[in-house]
């Protein structure tokens, strides 16, 4: 399959792959490398615990502080860094935080210690989301009074339209997350892929599910007809997970959000609906959870997340920011575009 | 520098890069000298006649019994090991600090204990010495185990990282990660199949085989915390050389390949607690797989790589037939949504 | 943001489930998928399943990642 896509593809096209998951298996497995004289696959924004802003995970820092106060997280946002400090360092110093594999396990935590009150980081795009609106649910049906989450959640097709409509890269064709459409289904990105008449195709996560996906899009580009595809098959469907859909509506609002590195995008992310407040972990905080989006001096995280440049043209890559001392969120998170560059690009 | 480095994180006892900081940064400073700086799972002391293998170890996991061990156990094989690892395996002596948090059960002591007098037995080693202290409540987490063992190294062997040398294959003993995944399942509430167990186990048994039948052995180390990857970058780095492996050809059991799935990990960085990698001369490698196949725990011996040049860095061909560069363990295994 | 994977339910009790992936086990939550029934496989993310594994379109894909795998397509040489 690597060879047809060299074979049949004309010149050096562009394709952005959206999704961090997909920019680690793609370095991971070589694909990059491989294709990188007829195909260039630059990475996109997709990347969850990169575009939390610093101040969010400032917040999260201070709950954790809290006499009383537990944290619970997904692995990933340990190590971010945040102001000096990161809650993996908060931990370490006598901090509430736990590490857990799903919001559930972080429900069961609040349940099973009334006494203190438990905080979960609620970090991930639409493939999470409606996981943790179900946990709210099920929270409330349980009564429970310790339990709370701080929501950065955002959302995909935002910020892939933000990415076109600033039209700073010549891009012939978009990789769509897999998992995410699993959720929202590829309705959702019609729009954006008409108005820009690039092609797209919703792709899967093993080596062949990607190297189809490219293939498709190379076919897609050779044949001058740009539209939305779906590689993944057997898990997307065009209107996605309606119920997942629905439970998400009834807990969050979307609401306009900051994106680290990239800024505001509006109507980006989701905060928890007014019916809901009393699972806000945003009531123990006294200043609102703002973005300050200032980003270290040199650090290109912001370009790269919009694939301006490649990990390679920032100039604290793998010197001053590794991945044992990150300074920005793409090299901070195992999937961002610099950690993946750094570990696995040959 | 931020205010993170001040402090021990739970990642400097990962057994990757950031415990290899530490160890540079504060304990071989102070105590440096010739044999501590080999940095090999034992030290070896020269003296006229017969040279001893000596070191040290502290053991403290959780959950303190799982399926195929338990502290116990860990403590005695994991310094039969590291003996063995530089050739001690004759006659291994070994003393056991223990500390412990007020309020452990007797019963659970006993069974430790036990677990530790079976272990010995099995690997013909004798405790000699010991030590107890008990602290308070919420000062230790349970009991800690601290070990020193010293064992005779056999006439004429050298083994170590210096004596790997271009061309040489690299092979491993078993399946890597069972520890690993054993350890994180019970942690993370993931039940694996009836009958698998960690790969705690004793070494001596096939280091005395390989000795026996004079393979050609150049090194020997067992991937405890950091995994295989780890291990390899050790080795690669102190010697420099470039050690390439095929990923398609390093034994990794299905379970424990799910079990990584789930939690975003990777097999090659978990830790092994029963398995070695042996650095042969070439000529040696179907000498060497026919000697560890002969045992028990060996049965699933295999060549995985070769040191292919000078460089200092682990290279894996993957799955797909491309190749990826096998950095240095980060810190903690933590699972991913990512 | 996408490590999810296919697993079998084993069990269920409706929103509980067990589901199991090459021999490994665990509880997953069906609050997802209202309409999943024991036998099913499913996409599991953070202990939640996401959606149900269409097994037509699975076997489809499968045939096509195996010729990419390592056997020849029925148009290559």
């Amino acid at each position: 399959m690597l060879d047809r896509i060299v074979h049949e593809s004309e010149g050096n096209l562009s394709f952005m792959e959206v999704c961090g998951t997909h920019t680690v298996a793609i370095s991971k497995f070589g694909i990059r490398s491989s294709l990188r004289d007829r195909v260039k696959l630059v990475s996109g924004p997709g990347c969850p615990v990169c575009v939390v802003p610093g101040s969010v995970i400032d917040s999260v820092i201070r709950l954790s502080r809290k006499e009383g106060f537990t944290v619970a997280t997904f692995g990933d946002m340990m190590r971010v860094p945040a102001h000096g400090s990161s809650l993996q360092a908060e931990k370490a110093r006598g901090a509430e935080v736990q590490v857990v594999y799903s919001p559930m396990d972080a429900l069961e935590l609040a349940r099973r210690n009334g006494e203190k009150m438990l905080v979960f980081f609620a970090v991930g795009f639409e493939t999470t989301a409606p996981a943790v609106a179900a946990t709210v649910l099920e929270a409330e049906r349980q009564g429970l009074r310790n339990f709370f989450i701080l929501s950065a959640h955002r959302l995909i097709p935002p910020a892939v339209e933000m990415i076109l409509d600033l039209g700073e890269v010549n891009l012939d064709g978009l990789m769509l997350p897999g998992h995410v459409s699993t959720v929202i289904g590829s309705l959702p990105y019609q729009n954006l892929v008409e108005r820009h008449r690039v092609p797209a195709v919703i792709t899967g996560f093993e080596p062949a599910d990607i190297l189809q996906g490219i293939h498709m899009l190379v076919v897609q580009v050779l044949r001058h007809s740009p539209r939305l595809e779906t590689q993944y098959t057997r898990t997307v469907r065009p209107d996605g997970n309606p119920r997942a859909l629905e439970l998400m509506n009834q807990v969050f609002d979307v609401v306009d959000s900051l994106w680290r590195g990239l800024g505001k995008i509006a109507l980006s992310g989701l905060a928890l609906k007014t019916k809901y407040a009393a699972f806000d972990a945003g009531q123990f905080l006294d200043e609102s959870v703002e973005g300050d989006g200032v980003q270290t001096r040199g650090c290109r995280c912001g370009e790269v997340l919009r694939a301006v440049c490649e990990p390679l043209d920032c100039p604290l890559f793998g010197r001053t920011c590794t991945p044992e001392h990150p300074v920005g969120p793409c090299m901070v998170s195992s999937e961002g575009s610099c950690a993946a560059w750094y570990r696995y690009e040959v | 520098m931020s205010r993170d480095e001040d402090v021990v994180r739970m990642a400097h006892g990962g057994g990757g890069k950031l415990t290899h900081a530490l160890i540079e940064s504060i304990f071989l400073p102070a105590f440096r000298n010739r044999i501590l700086e080999r940095l090999e799972d034992s030290a070896v002391l020269p003296r006229r006649g017969r040279r001893i293998a000596f070191t040290t170890d502290s053991y403290t996991v959780k959950p303190l019994f799982f399926p195929g061990g338990d502290l116990g156990k860990l403590a005695i094989d994991g310094t039969i090991n590291d003996l063995a690892m530089q050739g001690g395996v004759i006659q291994p002596r070994i003393s056991c600090a223990f500390i412990v948090e007020e309020g452990l059960s007797f019963d659970v002591l006993r069974r430790i204990v036990e677990s530790m007098k079976h272990a010995a037995e099995h690997a013909d080693a004798q405790v000699v010495a010991g030590d107890t202290k008990v602290v308070e409540r919420g000062a230790a987490d349970q009991i800690y185990v601290t070990t020193s063992g010293v064992a005779f190294v056999s006439r004429g062997l050298r083994l170590g990282a210096e004596h790997v040398s271009v061309g040489d294959a690299v092979l491993v003993s078993g399946p890597v990660g069972d520890h690993g995944a054993t350890v994180l399942a019970s942690r993370f509430d993931l039940k694996l199949r009836e009958g698998f167990k960690s790969d705690c186990a004793s070494l001596r048994e096939i280091v005395a085989e390989l000795i026996s039948r004079e393979v050609e052995v150049h090194c020997m180390r067992d991937p405890t915390r950091g995994g295989l990857a780890t291990t390899l970058n050790e080795i690669a780095l102190k010697r420099g050389v470039r050690i390439d492996v095929d990923e398609n050809m390093i034994p990794v059991r299905p379970e424990v390949s799910a079990l990584c799935e789930i939690l975003g990990l990777d097999p090659l960085y978990l830790a092994c607690e029963g398995r070695m990698v042996c650095f042969t001369s070439w000529e040696s490698r179907d000498k060497a797989l026919e000697s560890m196949r002969s045992q028990d725990i060996g049965c699933d011996a295999a060549m995985i790589g070769r040191v292919t040049a000078e460089g200092g860095r682990v290279v894996a061909e993957t799955a797909v037939g491309s190749h990826r560069i096998l950095s240095m363990y980060l810190g903690e295994d933590q699972p991913r949504i990512c | 943001m996408c490590l999810a994977i296919p697993a079998k339910v084993v069990e269920l009790n409706y929103p509980e489930a067990t589901v199991a992936i090459g021999g490994v086990a665990r509880r997953a939550r069906m609050d997802l998928l209202p309409d999943v029934s024991v036998g099913d496989y499913v996409i599991v993310h953070a202990g939640f399943a996401i959606q149900k594994l269409d097994e037509k379109e699975a076997l489809k894909t499968l045939r096509l990642l195996s010729e990419i795998a390592g056997h020849q397509g029925p148009e290559d040489p």
